[in-house]
């Protein structure tokens, strides 16, 4: 099977008065039809950098970016067109993503008319029913609907045109627990009636946990790890997710207190170092070699670890 | 009785009840978590302990005590003393909290001087910034919100609640908006001075993984009232109401096992 989206050497800098920040730093990755892949990591880690290059709201610094075999990385606005359709992405707060002053049902149907599609208010309706919403609410504005609902109308938005990729940004980062776990169901059966595939970014491990069957790991705009979710989140190699590992709360603070793994904490400006290790600055384990690039450890099939540790246990 | 008690408190807005009769009682040095969903009640609660209702949500009932006095009396001066020394608080959004065109330094003095602090308020406002695990903490005080990750932002409140040295400290959702990573870092943090200083807390969350991770005791509460009450061990273990088992399904496994292969 080809993967839907394959990127090769991404890269998005960012320029502030003389520095550069390299929010993306050369990563590599594949996503194939129907799968879910999770790209966790810190705040700052490039995780939105790197959905926004993917769903080319950003153009990348380099690298490429392959839609089914197609590099999508230099179209034009006009060109991208198709790839729109089917690549779709869907952001973390509803409240900002929705127009405010759109009734739900024009919300729902702009995508369909920007393609030029027909049959637009059957369409909406079938959409409105397919992410759980009454179709009541068709005339209600953002404001007037709950958080989860305002959610399920940003994902009815970004399945309407029937897309194949959904990039899902922390979609449920500002909504509580039970809505939560709600939302994942609906994006779990969306998924297997319409075989979508998902890129799901998140600092919620234990949502990338129940969601995806492989995971990414980012640092700093580098890949620290990926694998098959169980062996990143149950046997991390890299430190950094060891680290964020965890972090991760555990009933009865099953983690002895003040024996967790933590990171060094940075000074005020932390400046990047120009090779090594992204993550040596703050490695409680960091050893001398790290100054330099680190090796990418095959751990197990599939599951690598770019940590000098990372094969020594 | 000591610590914070509150008995048969009943919020209303208008003739609605929005909190109805909840008890809730959090003993000096002890971690007490409060668990529901968004409008459950649980900052209401909180923020009448404090006699911080925003309008016209009003006590109807009930009577909230802090070591066996009644928290919030008629007289404002009285509730003033009560806010700080007697109970602080701490909220979800550290950046929002903070004034953005003062320097944090200033923002931490200014609490100390409200309590009455004399003699060298910067030294002392070092001092608490360095106890909050701020690096550089003399530098740390001349920095502006802005600069400060939202990690630091929280510590900085932090500093500023634990300034006037209170008995009991209230987080309503202390680290939503932060990092996994930085989460753990200030819950560390907070159960750290719990232990130092004696004070009870009274943890707020809609995240149970947090609340059965540090409190001792757990208050589900939903729709305006507490459902289910116990310690973590017993409300994670044999949930005894619908809504608990919804919230802990999940919990008592470790993350990476719920996924079913090829799904």
């Amino acid at each position: 099977m080809k993967p839907l989206i394959e990127v090769r050497g991404l890269r998005k800098d960012y320029r502030r008065g003389g520095d550069v920040l390299h929010a993306v730093d050369g990563v590599d990755l594949a996503l194939m039809p129907g799968e879910s892949v999770g790209v966790i990591g810190e705040s700052g880690s490039g995780k939105s950098t790197l959905a926004r290059c993917i769903t080319r709201l950003e153009r990348p610094t380099s690298g490429v970016v392959f839609f089914r075999g197609t590099d999508v990385t230099g179209l034009s606005d006009r060109d991208l067109r198709w790839f729109r359709r089917q690549v779709q992405p869907v952001f973390q707060d509803p409240l900002t993503a929705l127009n405010p002053r759109w009734t739900v049902g024009r919300l729902i149907a702009e995508p369909l008319k920007i393609h030029g599609e027909r049959g637009a208010e059957r369409r909406v309706g079938e959409v409105l029913r397919d992410v759980g919403l009454a179709s009541e609410l068709m005339t209600r504005r953002p404001r007037d609907l709950s958080g989860g609902e305002r959610q399920r109308v940003a994902i009815a938005r970004a399945i309407v045109l029937r897309p194949s990729v959904l990039v899902l940004d922390e979609p449920t980062a500002s909504v509580d627990m039970t809505v939560r776990r709600a939302l994942l169901a609906l994006l779990k059966r969306l998924q297997s009636e319409h075989d979508l595939a998902y890129l799901y970014i998140s600092h919620d491990l234990r949502t990338v946990g129940e969601t995806c069957s492989r995971t990414i790991v980012m640092c700093r705009g580098r890949l620290a790890e990926q694998g098959p979710t169980a062996a990143v989140l149950n046997s991390p190699r890299h430190v950094y997710t060891q680290i964020l590992v965890s972090a991760i709360p555990r009933v009865g603070g099953a983690t002895p207190r003040g024996g967790r793994l933590r990171a060094r904490p940075l000074p005020w400006q932390g400046t990047s170092p120009d090779s090594g290790c992204v993550f040596a600055g703050r490695c409680p384990r960091a050893l001398p070699e790290c100054a330099a690039d680190p090796p990418v450890v095959e751990v197990t099939p599939g599951h690598r670890a770019a940590c000098v540790l990372a094969g020594r246990r | 009785m000591p610590g914070l008690r509150i008995e048969g408190l009943c919020i209303s807005i208008g003739d609605r009840d929005v909190v109805r009769a909840v008890d809730l009682h959090v003993a000096p040095g002890a971690c007490a978590g409060l668990a529901g969903g968004s409008g459950s009640g649980k900052s209401l609660t909180a923020l009448a302990s404090l006699g911080l209702l925003p309008r016209p949500a009003r006590v109807r009932a009930g009577r909230i005590l802090l070591d066996g006095g009644e928290t919030v009396a008629p007289d404002r001066d009285r509730t003033a003393r009560v806010r700080g020394s007697g109970i602080a608080m701490i909220f979800q959004s550290p950046r929002a909290a903070l004034n953005p065109v003062l320097r944090v330094g200033h923002q931490v003095e200014r609490v100390l001087r409200r309590k009455g602090r004399r003699g060298d308020l910067r030294q002392r406002c070092v001092e608490l910034l360095g106890t909050v695990g701020l690096l550089e903490p003399d530098q740390a005080a001349r920095l502006y919100p802005h600069e400060l990750s939202g990690g630091m932002c929280q510590r900085v409140l932090i500093a500023m609640g634990i300034a006037s040295e209170p008995r009991i400290l209230i987080a309503d959702e202390p680290t939503t908006a932060l990092d996994v990573t930085v989460q753990a870092d200030i819950l560390d943090l907070l159960d750290d001075l719990r232990a130092r200083t004696g004070m009870g807390m009274l943890l707020i969350s809609h995240d149970m993984s947090v609340v059965a991770e540090r409190c001792e005791s757990i208050s589900v509460m939903r729709q305006g009232a507490i459902v289910e009450a116990g310690t973590t061990r017993a409300v994670i273990d044999s949930p005894r109401h619908p809504f608990t088992a919804e919230l802990v399904r999940d919990l008592t496994h470790p993350p990476g096992t719920g996924h079913e292969a090829g799904g």
